[in-house]
């Protein structure tokens, strides 16, 4: 498996906490992974019900069989006086920049420079040693920027040495971007079963191929059970209401002839969703990209339900 | 759900109905501390001429951009004359206008009932950057500029460019005076604050010393006039042209030098706008969904607004989910879906053998088929968790192969009454669970804002796809603020 998984996915498809899991999963027997934010929202942390993360490598988790999962809130300020102290131990010529405003300027106005430091701190994480010759992870799992703009993000490498034609930010812009076009880095999206969502994968993973960026998996998340279906529902609705009622009463639910028609309806919804999934489903397939499916959590996704997600990953595959 | 389907009104008066039996029947926990939270009237909002910008604003995923478009038919209908400019619209939104595909010019949309107009357009931020130092600029200079490859890049889309133009054509629409009504949708930020931080970032930008030294050798003359700064400065540049290399400083400068006269007038309008926003005439909607994240957000905006002093309108809820038969809690259910389909698994057990499909209307549970335990996993496998979600095998078994996991309802394998009950009493569990949940989370945004109204939008199975559907959600948008009990 790639060392860099990258997870993005449209808003409220979920992929915080798909990020968060498959770090979990592929932390299992005893690995070692990081796992990034980039976009400063604190979602990790939520996540994991702990404190505002730090821009520090924290654990925050341990994974079956004794594997642990870190995590870092990358944030691009930091990164980038890390980077003027590390290359030219520029400590203090850092902080007269950023009393310059030059700092903010790196990291919010001149293009590019803010996502190239955010990657280029993720990469760095991927390639870092320990003294001892292994990797310091054995992956890194980033929480990436919505699918609209996850290829410009990942992209802007390009375009900064592009822009940036010699010089140190030129030479970091190349080297970050050969880890991201290589086998070592997947792009994962994450969906919903619904048209928007799956329309923008559809989009995102043309981008992505576009830009030579490496396409892993698509993601399905919040996938329900299939209870019943339009034929099974469109039986109950026939002449069977009376019947219906009966056996509820049977069970000893109070007012049970109330309860058929209401049932009734959502039984409705649920087979035009099923069949809306269905459709979801077959455009996906045409993808030609391997597809996961997760079940959607009913208590919502907590701590439990992200080690339930982990448990699922590892069923299909994640991993191994 | 991402959004409304086309239809209609199956679902606005049940869920009415649903939110006040729900909401009587949990008294004992979810119903409480609501009353106390304003309902959110959408219709006075949008019929006062006074009401000349609403901005939707919220996290990404919630159905910001749809709740904008849905707004401005309403509107419109209602006898406004409406634009809405949305940031970035799916395709479907767009068409769902009639409009194949949007682009910088308001353009009319066709089909509008009623006295009104509504346009839409999308922000192109290239294109009006473009405009811009075309508009003020003489043709040599801005030339210069489009051409520099540091505009090029900073004008393509870095992190923020969305931000200052989205407020430069909001200016731009309200200078022009020919609407009475601005509907905006705002940037998928990194974060939602950084729209209205985008005059700031700017102001403090071009306020900076950094700026000045970015000037400096470009305005005295390149390379020479570097002397006549003082060490600290000299040794600054150094080390940006190290940093950056020297040829895009040099791009840098060049293009700060240009544009130095037309900082001014971004400045001045930033500004302007960001007054405008402030002024009685606007109106924000915050959009949020029934989640975690999307109210966290929701609330962090909601506080955001009220330091900057912008006016709130209220929250809208987006995706809400009610149930016509809310007095049956998701555990009663259960342990009836348990109880029908424990005496069928006695009866098989005792060997009956009636057939399948035979609709007996006696309340006794008719056995299946003989062969029929394993195709049935939907509707078997998990009495014992008490939880409607499926468990994990029981998931992929019915996705990996859909044809097996559904034969027990197909019509070639009819289920008998007690199965198809049970598979009722589950769905209506699973729903309940949806509810609470929206619920308890829905309770905490309001003890922690209780002044902010709010408008639900039920939800819909399907995506919006034409102004019958943005209709609909026009429709729910308006009915959403006037129950009082407002409970999911």
């Amino acid at each position: 498996m790639s060392r860099l998984q990258v997870v993005s996915g449209k808003g409220g498809t979920g992929k915080t906490t798909v990020a968060a899991a498959l770090a979990l999963a592929l932390a299992t027997e005893g690995k070692r992974t990081l796992l990034v934010e980039v976009e400063g929202r604190q979602g990790i942390a939520q996540l994991f019900e702990t404190e505002a993360l730090p821009y520090e490598e924290r654990k925050i988790a341990v994974a079956p069989g004794g594997g642990e999962v870190y995590a870092l809130a990358i944030d691009a300020e930091r990164a980038l006086l890390d980077y003027l102290q590390m290359f030219y131990k520029l400590g203090g010529a850092g902080r007269a920049l950023k009393k310059l405003g030059a700092i903010d300027f790196a990291t919010t106005i001149a293009p590019g420079v803010r996502d190239v430091l955010l990657t280029g701190k993720a990469c760095e994480a991927v390639r870092r040693r320990e003294k001892q010759g292994g990797y310091t992870y054995d992956y890194v799992v980033m929480d990436a920027p919505p699918t609209g703009r996850i290829t410009r993000f990942l992209n802007v490498n390009d375009e900064v040495a592009g822009l940036a034609r010699i010089g140190p930010i030129h030479n970091q812009a190349q080297a970050v971007m050969r880890v991201l076009k290589s086998p070592e880095t997947a792009v994962h999206l994450v969906t919903l079963l619904e048209e928007m969502p799956v329309q923008e994968t559809a989009d995102g993973i043309a981008e992505l191929q576009e830009a030579e960026l490496p396409v892993g998996q698509v993601i399905v998340n919040m996938v329900r059970p299939h209870l019943l279906d339009e034929a099974a529902v469109g039986a109950a609705d026939g002449d069977h209401r009376d019947d219906i009622a009966k056996a509820l009463a049977a069970t000893g639910v109070p007012g049970a002839t109330e309860l058929v028609s209401p049932l009734l309806e959502q039984a409705a919804e649920h087979a035009q969703r099923v069949e809306l999934e269905r459709e979801q489903r077959g455009v996906l397939e045409k993808l030609k990209v391997p597809t996961y499916e997760l079940p959607y959590l009913g208590e919502g996704a907590d701590i439990a339900g992200l080690y339930r997600l982990a448990k699922e990953l590892r069923k299909l595959g994640v991993g191994a | 759900m991402s959004g409304p389907d086309t239809d209609e009104n199956r679902g606005a008066d049940e869920n009415r109905g649903a939110r006040e039996s729900h909401g009587s029947d949990e008294s004992g926990d979810g119903g409480r501390g609501l009353e106390a939270c304003p309902g959110l009237e959408v219709d006075p909002l949008i019929d006062d001429p006074g009401t000349r910008i609403i901005v939707c604003c919220g996290a990404g995923g919630v159905g910001k951009t749809t709740t904008a478009a849905a707004l401005g038919v309403r509107a419109a209908e209602r006898g406004r004359k409406v634009v809405v400019l949305t940031i970035d619209p799916a395709r479907r939104l767009a068409q769902s206008m009639g409009i194949d595909s949007l682009d910088n010019t308001p353009r009319r949309v066709r089909g509008i009932n009623g006295g009104g107009e509504l346009h839409a357009m999308m922000l192109d931020m290239k294109r009006t950057f473009d405009e811009i130092v075309e508009a003020h600029a003489d043709p040599e200079r801005a030339r210069a500029i489009l051409e520099n490859p540091f505009y090029q890049s900073l004008s393509a889309g870095f992190a923020g460019t969305q931000e200052y133009m989205a407020m430069e054509k909001l200016g731009q629409l309200r200078a022009r005076d020919e609407w009475d009504l601005i509907v905006v949708d705002t940037p998928p930020s990194r974060s939602a604050l950084d729209f209205l931080d985008a005059p700031k970032r700017l102001g403090s930008f071009l306020d900076g010393k950094f700026i000045k030294l970015l000037m400096a050798p470009a305005k005295m003359g390149g390379r020479a006039g570097m002397k006549f700064l003082n060490v600290g400065m000299s040794m600054m540049t150094g080390t940006l042209g190290k940093l950056l290399g020297g040829q895009l400083l040099r791009d840098v400068q060049t293009f700060v030098a240009a544009m130095d006269t037309m900082f001014g007038g971004f400045r001045t309008r930033a500004d302007a706008t960001y007054r405008l926003l402030q002024a009685p005439g606007t109106a924000f909607l915050v959009v949020a969904a029934p989640e975690r994240d999307a109210l966290r957000e929701a609330a962090y905006f909601v506080e955001r607004l009220a330091a900057e002093e912008m006016p709130l309108a209220g929250l809208v809820l987006n995706r809400v989910h009610g149930s016509g038969a809310a007095r049956l809690s998701a555990e009663r259910a259960l342990a009836a879906a348990e109880n029908l389909e424990e005496s069928r698994i006695v009866d098989q057990e005792a060997g009956k053998t009636a057939g399948r499909g035979s609709w007996a209307p006696s309340p006794e549970p008719e056995p299946p088929a003989t062969d029929s335990a394993q195709p049935q996993p939907a509707l078997t496998d998990s009495p014992q968790s008490g939880r409607t979600e499926a468990s994990p095998t029981q998931v992929s078994a019915d996705l990996s192969a859909p044809s097996s996991a559904r034969s027990s309802v197909e019509p070639a394998a009819e289920p008998t009454v007690e199965e198809l009950t049970a598979g009722l009493l589950r769905l209506h569990a699973e729903r309940m669970q949806v509810l609470v949940r929206e619920q308890r989370t829905r309770d905490r945004f309001t003890a922690l804002h209780p002044e902010v109204a709010v408008a639900e939008v039920a939800a819909l199975p399907g995506d919006v796809h034409d102004l019958a559907g943005l209709r609909a959600i026009g429709d729910r948008l308006a009915t959403g603020g006037s129950s009082p009990a407002g409970a999911a």
